[in-house]
Order: structure tokens, then C-alpha cells, then sequence
């Protein structure tokens, strides 16, 4: 969390919403433990990681939506959830991921 | 934009200061429209929360376990009922800690303690060496360390064993009794996790009749002390020694030292062999 909040500061500097997503669960191997966090701007930019890089894309989707909709939610990646298939980790482990308006 | 709890917890992290963050993850059932996803509690180490996560006995079972939480430095999900009920699961609370890094002091400024230093910097240790003795404890000598005191082991450990926990290490590397024993009775009043003191098997016996006479309690000296200091995995070089040395500190913490991995202090034979 800590190596994020320099780019949270200027984004909210600039007036601009953040979501944030944080790894609250893996089962199997994962390439980063819980807590690994991720934030993502209104407009898209990104600081931090919650993988290895393999579903970087997908949670960036997440944290938009979750900006839009102002609501959090919870979403897993990995073998294991059938629609999450089209972008399943490389290792063949599950994360499980809060992703959320930084409006806390 | 961000409110109150964010504020807390970026304080605390700018400062380097221990917080936990406890975060709802998942909600069913009974606690549905008391408890909501994302409800969020920021816990200080005193006890000071921030926000709820929708119900007071909640909130209280929650700090409870996100403190012992932090002590031990561990990420933990706990389940639970509506109003924080054990052996029930209608909302799930992750507790993430935010503590500054574990320490590891080694008392002692000898050939071992430069390779000890660096292979605890690797590990994310907070490292300090101490030696009573001037020209040896000097930050030149230890450049990885974060802190080199020259001071009396038991006079350091009055000043800064209550701040220790179950995540600290402490090292005993100097092999001289008139040093080891204030070292190692000094931190026995802590609640370090780990004390580890290095020596041959007769430096051991010796140093353990030393302790007996100093007061040391045997069955805590017997649970507590690791010595002679290390896994046995046939370290000899001053780097192997500090490898061997960290990873019995990391078998002790995560309770693998008793059996599953063996330490030297469980054999009977020759610390070096072949």
C-alpha cells in the first residue's frame, strides 16, 4: 500500500478518483501475496501491481468500473472461475481481488 | 475523494508507525444490510480505531484479533457472525498489517556478525550490532547495519527489550561468557521470538551452567534459547553460518524448528562434520 500513495497523492492533487485493488486471496501458487495492492486512476493510470503481469489489464477494467458504478467488489482470476478462463494466471493459482473507490 | 480512514492509515504508513486496515470482504446472510462490502476498521497499535464494519461487538472481535494480528506480523481473512460470533461465516474481515520491519540485533561485533548483518538486510530485517567495546563496534566495520551501539548487552536490553516482540531475533555471536550471559538474561525478559547464541558444544555447556548460576530459569532457557545457534546444514563459512543462522530464525517463527527441520541444538554430534 505504502508504494502507491505518492501517486495517489498527485492524482487526488489533481482532482482525480482512485480505485484501488488489493490481492485478499490466493489459493495455489500466486505470484503476489495478500496485500499486494494496485491503484488506478480515473484516467487510467497505474501504480503498483497485484501479479506477475498476467491480469494487470483485466483488474484496470475492474477499478474503472468500480469507479463508475461507486461501488466495491470482489473478483477472482485463475483456473478455478470459469469466466475468468480468458485471463487465468500463468502459475495455475486463483487470486482473489477487492477492488474499490478510494471514497474511504 | 478520500475521507478519514484513508488519512489515518496514510499517516501512520508515511510515519513508519504500525496500523492494521480490516476490510470486509465478504458478507451473507444475517449480517446483509448491518455489515457492507468494503466496510473498513483502521486499528492503531493502542487500540484507536477509525470507521466500523457495520456493528460494535463486530468492530471489538475484529481490533482483538487484527492486534494479535500485528504482533505476529501476519495477513490473516477471519470469518465470523453478524455480531463478530466465533465458528460462524456470514462476513469475512481480511486483516492486513502494516508494521514496520521485524529487528534483529546481534550482540557481538565479531567475523560472524558482517555476513549476519547482510543476510538479515536480505531478509528485511531492521538490523542492529552491539558490543560493549568501542573499537569493534564502529558503523565502518558494519556499513549494511542500521544501527551499531557500543554498549553493555544487558544495559541495551533495558532500554530496548520492552519495545521487542515475537517477530524480533536476537543473536549471540560473541562467544564470551562475560558478555553472552547479560545478553541472554537480558533477553529472556523480552518477548523476542527468537534468541539464538553461537559457540561450540562446549562453549554451550558452559555458558548454559553459566546461566544457571545467573538465575536463568531452565525450562525457559531450554524452550527459548537456540544454542548452539543455527540449522545444521553443514554451514561453515562465516556467510553460511548467517544463512544457517536466519533460516532457523525463520523455521522458529513460522514453528518448523521443532522436528520438521533440525537444529543443531537437537543433535548430539560434531557442529562441523567431514
Amino acid at each position: 500500500m505504502k508504494e502507491v500513495i505518492a501517486d495517489i497523492d498527485r492524482w487526488q492533487a489533481a482532482g482525480r478518483r482512485v480505485a484501488i485493488a488489493r490481492v485478499i486471496g490466493v489459493e495455489g501458487s500466486g505470484p503476489r501475496d495478500p496485500g499486494a495492492t494496485m491503484a488506478v486512476s480515473e484516467d487510467g493510470e497505474v501504480a503498483g501491481s497485484v501479479s506477475g503481469g498476467c491480469v494487470e489489464g483485466a483488474v484496470v477494467a475492474e477499478a474503472l468500473a468500480v469507479l463508475e458504478s461507486r461501488t466495491p467488489r470482489v473478483c477472482t482470476f485463475g483456473y478455478s472461475d470459469d469466466e475468468a478462463l480468458a485471463v487465468g494466471l500463468t502459475c495455475g493459482g486463483t487470486v482473489h481481488l477487492l477492488v474499490e473507490p478510494l471514497d474511504w | 475523494m478520500s475521507g478519514e480512514l484513508y488519512r489515518e492509515l496514510r499517516a501512520a504508513l508515511l510515519g513508519d508507525e504500525p496500523v492494521v486496515l480490516a476490510t470486509v470482504t465478504y458478507v451473507e446472510g444475517a449480517a446483509e444490510g448491518r455489515t457492507a462490502l468494503g466496510a473498513k476498521l483502521v486499528i492503531r497499535p493502542d487500540g484507536r480505531c477509525f470507521g466500523t464494519l457495520g456493528d460494535p461487538e463486530l468492530d471489538r472481535i475484529a481490533t482483538r484479533d487484527a492486534l494479535a494480528a500485528l504482533d505476529r506480523g501476519l495477513f490473516v481473512t477471519r470469518h465470523y457472525g453478524p455480531h463478530g460470533e466465533a465458528r460462524r461465516a456470514e462476513v469475512a474481515v481480511f486483516i492486513e498489517v502494516f508494521a514496520p520491519p521485524a529487528r534483529l540485533i546481534v550482540f557481538g561485533a565479531v567475523d560472524f556478525t558482517r555476513a549476519l548483518v547482510e543476510v538479515g538486510k536480505v531478509l528485511g530485517f531492521a538490523v542492529t550490532v552491539c558490543d560493549p567495546r568501542p573499537v569493534f563496534a564502529t558503523k565502518t566495520r558494519f556499513p549494511l547495519a542500521d544501527e551499531v551501539v557500543a554498549e553493555w548487552p544487558d544495559r541495551y536490553m533495558d532500554r530496548v527489550g520492552p519495545e521487542l516482540g515475537p517477530r524480533d531475533a536476537v543473536c549471540v555471536l560473541t562467544h564470551d561468557t562475560k558478555f553472552d550471559v547479560p545478553a541472554i538474561l537480558g533477553t529472556l525478559r523480552t518477548r523476542a521470538g527468537y534468541l539464538g547464541a553461537m559457540g561450540s558444544r562446549r562453549t554451550h555447556e558452559r555458558r548454559w551452567q553459566r546461566l544457571l548460576e545467573a538465575g536463568a530459569d531452565e525450562v525457559e532457557l531450554s524452550e527459548r534459547l537456540m544454542s548452539p545457534i543455527g540449522l545444521d546444514i553443514g554451514a561453515r563459512t562465516p556467510e553460511e553460518t548467517a544463512v544457517a543462522i536466519c533460516a532457523e530464525i525463520i523455521a522458529v517463527r513460522t514453528g518448523r524448528a521443532a522436528g520438521v527441520v533440525t537444529s543443531l541444538r537437537s543433535g548430539a554430534g560434531a557442529i562441523h562434520r567431514g
